[in-house]
């Protein structure tokens, strides 16, 4: 195919435009994944010489750093199990069940999930889990992402299910399946798919965030990894680039692992069976 | 197998009426059709007899038993769906055999049952396979493979054969009705398609807007359709319908309309009662009744010609009377129809229906 000049030129302006803003958003990255291997790393971009383990070993050697890295996997498991199957069955009655009112329901709930766990409801979620004597637990932080989660797990879960025909349940039922036998049999392998995408969210969001551990928590033998970044700091106040680095490293591999975990063994696919 | 029986059954959507007050009965061993357009009400009826509506009034019985508020697990009743609603997840194997699960059969048990029904139906060969894995005609015969798997009372179709091509639907509605002689099923199937209800029922139920408009045997319909509705919407072409205004003469019965010649038809105490309300019938003749005729010929109607399509073993000619009305004869000759610019067809007076200024069938002499 011939160009015209100006083609040519639009052509090559847009691919130079386009790879100074790759570079741009790729310099954080190599970062991330040089400075870990780096004894010597600063907040500038260098090649680790040599490359070196060492920084893991002192987070390894770290326990409260390593304590905070299973507090993050207790508390993100926790909320993920009951934001899951909370929604899972809020969602499939919303859906199938024919109460009046039902989307007012929904949209209600998801105008205020972002008020919930967001920053505006900091205090009166401090002082409810403090007057339920919950402080300083991993239960209050499962909790409290819970209620933030569920509202907007519910919603896409029920859009989902919505997409579902309501045959599959149908058919099993005149089969002779009572609704909770059509309903684990038949409905919740066919939601599966949409119930991933729940979990694999509500992962990530409870185990990169950082506030309401932050206030809701006191002791550092239950504080999550999150917070927990926050003690490499050397005595003067500076930061510890060097096992932050590593630090950083390790606590974003879990959300990779899920991902790759989940698009191998699930998969964000559909199987079809219904004749549209 | 079970009789089912609807009494003054209504179901309402809100405002919308879906099934108003009908009543009929279907007997043990009768494969009962429902046939009417979108809308009409038919599927709706199936499934207030599977539990999958509860109906506003009305009671339905199954063999006799009020099953109005059974839930449908316990109704012992199988359903074949129109978009067959195979289990995704599930391999052919446990599709077909899920009903035998759910009564508690052991494994061994109705995977036998399931392989014995799939090899019937051909598909015996590809239990291991996912829904997905399988053709749309297997598919089909999947879920039929998993309502015949175990002894129901009555089995239901919901336009099964709907999503499938010209050909292959062809060939399971040949199997139905094989498998309908071979077990006698107690058997409601609803469908749009007139060709499948009057090749496959014992019995049709044409629906209209939420009422059953004639209950009778495909050859009964056929013949003596109850209404024009009824006349225009079973037959293929449909039966062509030309509005005339009629007077009696000579103890004859004339028919005035544009395009039209009637020599004079007999009269009767029926046709006088109808021209007593009004002189507007309605004049019926099936397209197959219908012959190419000379100009001028008695008992014929003629209009500029509209279209001649050859379909092989017989041509449809279509004459178009203006402002659409149109009427089509099927001339059974695979020679091509060589027509002039206007076209007269003819008709006997036995193969005359007739309906009243409200769209009801005049019986004719003898009825």
């Amino acid at each position: 195919m011939k160009l015209t000049f100006p083609a040519l030129f639009g052509r090559i302006a847009f691919s130079a435009l386009a790879t100074i803003i790759g570079i741009i958003f790729a310099l954080p990255l190599l970062w991330f994944i040089f400075a870990p291997f780096n004894a010597r790393a600063e907040l500038g971009l260098a090649l680790p010489d040599p490359w070196t383990l060492s920084n893991f070993a002192t987070v390894f050697g770290n326990s409260f750093a390593m304590q905070a890295l299973w507090n993050s996997f207790i508390q993100a498991a926790g909320g993920v199990v009951l934001v899951a199957s909370a929604a899972t069955l809020a969602a499939y009655a919303l859906s199938r069940s024919s109460i009046p009112g039902k989307g007012a329901v929904t949209y209600i709930l998801l105008l205020f999930s972002s008020v919930v766990s967001g920053s505006a409801a900091m205090v009166p979620i401090f002082l409810i889990i403090s007057s339920a004597g919950l402080m300083d637990t991993h239960l209050a932080v499962i909790l409290t992402f819970a209620g933030g989660l569920l509202p907007t797990a519910m919603f896409i879960l029920r859009d989902f299910i919505d997409g579902i025909p309501k045959s599959y349940e149908e058919s099993a039922m005149v089969a002779g399946a009572s609704p909770v036998q059509a309903f684990f049999d038949v409905a919740l392998p066919v939601i599966r798919p949409g119930i991933v995408v729940i979990v694999v969210w509500s992962f990530v969001n409870i185990w990169g965030s950082f506030l309401i551990p932050f206030i809701l928590l006191r002791s550092s033998a239950n504080m999550p990894a999150a917070v927990a970044i926050y003690s490499f700091y050397s005595e003067a106040g500076t930061p510890v680039v060097t096992l932050l680095a590593a630090y950083s490293l390790i606590y974003s591999l879990p959300v990779v692992a899920l991902y790759l975990f989940v698009s191998w063994k699930f998969g964000f696919r559909f199987f079809g069976g219904i004749k549209a | 197998m079970a009789s089912v029986e609807f009494r003054n059954v209504t179901k309402s959507f809100g405002e919308f009426t879906a099934v108003s007050d009908v009543s009929f009965d279907i007997g043990d061993g009768e494969f009962v059709c429902l046939l009417g357009p979108s809308g009409c009400g038919k599927t709706t009826s199936l499934r207030m007899i599977a539990g999958l509506e509860t109906p506003t009034s009305g009671q339905i019985l199954i063999g006799g038993e009020d099953v109005t508020h059974l839930h449908p697990k316990d109704r012992n009743i199988a359903m074949v769906f129109q978009d067959y609603a195979l289990y995704p997840h599930m391999n052919l194997a446990d599709n077909i055999a899920y009903p035998l699960k759910v009564r508690g059969e052991a494994v061994d048990k109705r995977h036998g049952r399931a392989k014995e029904v799939a090899d019937v139906l051909k598909i015996g060969h590809l239990m291991d396979r996912l829904p997905s894995q399988i053709s749309g005609g297997q598919q089909q015969r999947t879920s039929l493979a998993r309502a015949l798997v175990y002894p129901a009372r009555t089995y239901l179709f919901d336009e099964p054969l709907s999503n499938l091509d010209a050909k292959l639907r062809l060939e399971a509605r040949g199997f139905l009705n094989h498998l309908q002689r071979d077990m006698g099923m107690t058997a409601v199937y609803v469908t749009h398609d007139q060709a499948e209800a009057m090749a496959l029922a014992t019995r049709i139920a044409v629906m209209d807007q939420g009422k059953i408009v004639q209950y009778a045997s495909p050859i009964e319909i056929y013949r003596r359709p109850a209404t024009t509705f009824v006349a225009n919407f079973v037959g293929n072409p449909p039966m062509n319908l030309v509005e005339v205004e009629a007077s009696q003469g000579d103890g004859k019965l004339q028919l005035k309309a544009e395009g039209l010649v009637i020599a004079g038809l007999p009269m009767s105490d029926a046709i006088g009662k109808a021209l007593s309300v009004s002189n507007k019938l309605t004049l019926g003749v099936r397209p197959e009744h219908l012959d190419i005729a000379e100009p001028g010929a008695a008992n014929a109607i003629s209009a500029p010609l509209f279209a001649n399509e050859n379909m092989g073993p017989e041509s449809l000619v279509t004459i178009d009377r203006g402002e659409g009305a149109r009427v089509t004869a099927r001339i059974f000759t695979d020679d091509h129809l060589e027509l002039d610019a206007n076209v007269t067809l003819s008709f006997t007076a036995e193969h005359v229906h007739l309906f009243d200024s409200k769209g009801l069938r005049i019986p004719a002499l003898g009825e």
